[in-house]
């Protein structure tokens, strides 16, 4: 069973991630990629809805069949949104103000759907839960990771107004790691997203060829010995 | 799920229709809860809001008020309204505060300005707006001190011909990379003044607050001073 779980959590983070390998929620990953405060934030919501979501699909499978399943899954998945955009609007209206835009977004976060169709669906709760956490965490490491390469070459910062999100108690996150730095307007803006991501997704495939190239070495040796 | 064994009625139509029916439901239930359950909070954020960028152009120094009890509401011409928010020391109005707005680069930009009982620009503030980060958004007051040039200005102070970029040859400077942006916001604020100016005797009409409406107000029935 821990196997199983294993194999949940790589494949969330790594093997079949939301934006590295499924090229899923591209529109929230760029539009609010331009600090990695504000992909923290998206990302932390999302994967609370992928969680909910996740768990409700996983609970109500037996009654739901496949010929409603998915304007079901849609409601639930709205729903969940709604609420988390209620209660951030009403609870932390510092972050809602920067992220308030993209929150309604994470309805049309096909990554959500999908998970819930391809695996909610057919798992029991707890492991549907343990893929909405991983399948956010990966979610949320793309957001941070494409975040701050974007906020260190447009801005020379890094996540600049963490406190505002997580409180006072983090603000020595943030970082002003070039000082007098003039700014690259071109990584703050739309196409920089698409271009830090593009190089992104190259990095990915790149890693992924070495590590196997070096699996193979290892595996002949073996074979060989 | 085509693997989970179905028992048959879970084939009929009525099924089908019941489980979108009570799924629909339920979520408008929980909808109906979040909604109630956050409404007062998101109303005293809102609040707050208006408060933090009212008090950035109205001075707490020059009114005893709550600056947001009884706005007054100009009806502007295509049917939209103006609220002005009023800054009274005692039962004289010693500022004023509204909302203007422009079109930018990027979008509208939204300000707030306030003005005293003369009509000099007490400050005004970038409430939103979607120009380019790095060169128009010099407008913010965190990012450069450029819109804080506007302060004690009026129409006579530049004279009106000259309320302009320097570019379009007037008094106010603009940013390296951007013309349009501050160009808007000039045009924003001299507007703001415009109405000022057309609306003064609306706006500075002594309040009277809570109390009978006194003599002279009362022939001002566009008030909504009273109750």
């Amino acid at each position: 069973m821990s196997n199983d779980y294993g194999r949940i959590a790589r494949d969330g983070l790594w093997d079949n991630n939301v934006v590295f390998a499924q090229s899923l929620a591209l529109c929230p990953l760029l539009a609010v990629t331009g600090t990695a405060t504000n992909g923290l934030g998206l990302g932390l919501a999302s994967t609370f809805v992928l969680i909910s979501s996740g768990t409700l699909v996983a609970l109500l499978r037996g009654i739901i069949t496949p010929e409603v399943r998915i304007p079901v899954f849609v409601l639930i998945i709205a729903v969940l949104v709604t609420l988390v955009d209620l209660a951030m609007n009403a609870w932390m209206h510092d972050l809602h103000k920067v992220l308030g835009l993209f929150i309604p977004l994470i309805v049309t976060n096909c990554a959500i759907l999908g998970r819930a169709e391809s695996f909610a669906s057919r798992n029991r709760i707890l492991p549907a839960m343990f893929d909405g956490l991983m399948m956010g965490f990966g979610f949320t490491l793309a957001l941070v990771v494409l975040g701050a390469a974007r906020e260190i070459l447009g801005s020379g910062t890094l996540f600049q107004g963490a406190a505002l999100m997580l409180g006072e108690s983090l603000s020595f996150l943030e970082l002003s790691l070039i000082p007098e730095y003039r700014g690259f307007l071109l990584a703050v803006l739309p196409p920089g997203g698409f271009i830090a991501l593009g190089f992104m997704l190259a990095g990915k495939r790149v890693l992924d060829r070495w590590l196997a190239e070096r699996n193979q070495e290892t595996a002949g040796e073996k074979a060989i010995a | 799920m085509s693997a989970i064994a179905e028992p048959s009625y879970r084939n009929r139509v009525g099924y089908q229709a019941a489980i979108l029916g009570g799924f629909t439901m339920v979520a408008a239930a929980f909808l109906v809860v979040g909604n109630i359950a956050t409404r007062d909070a998101i109303e005293q954020r809102r609040t707050e809001d208006l408060l933090a960028s009212l008090s950035q152009v109205i001075p707490a120094r020059i009114h005893d008020n709550d600056l947001l009890a009884h706005p007054l509401a100009i009806p502007q011409g295509s049917g939209k309204t103006v609220t002005v928010y009023r800054a009274l020391r005692g039962h004289t109005v010693t500022g004023v505060a509204y909302r203007i707005t422009g079109q930018g680069y990027g979008g509208e930009i939204q300000l707030i300005l306030g003005l005293n009982a003369r009509g000099e620009v007490l400050g005004a503030r970038v409430l939103a707006h979607a120009e380019t980060p790095g060169l128009g958004d010099k407008i913010e007051a965190e990012r450069d001190d450029w819109i804080l040039g506007f302060e004690g200005r009026s129409l006579g102070s530049p004279p009106i011909e000259r309320w302009a970029v320097r570019k379009d040859g007037g008094d106010f400077d603009q940013f390296s990379g951007a013309t349009i942006t501050p160009r808007t916001v000039v045009g924003a604020i001299k507007h703001g003044l415009e109405f000022f100016r057309d609306h003064r005797d609306t706006l500075l009409a002594s309040a009277v607050i809570q109390e009978t409406p006194a003599e002279g107000n009362a022939t001002q029935p566009r008030l909504g001073n009273r109750q």
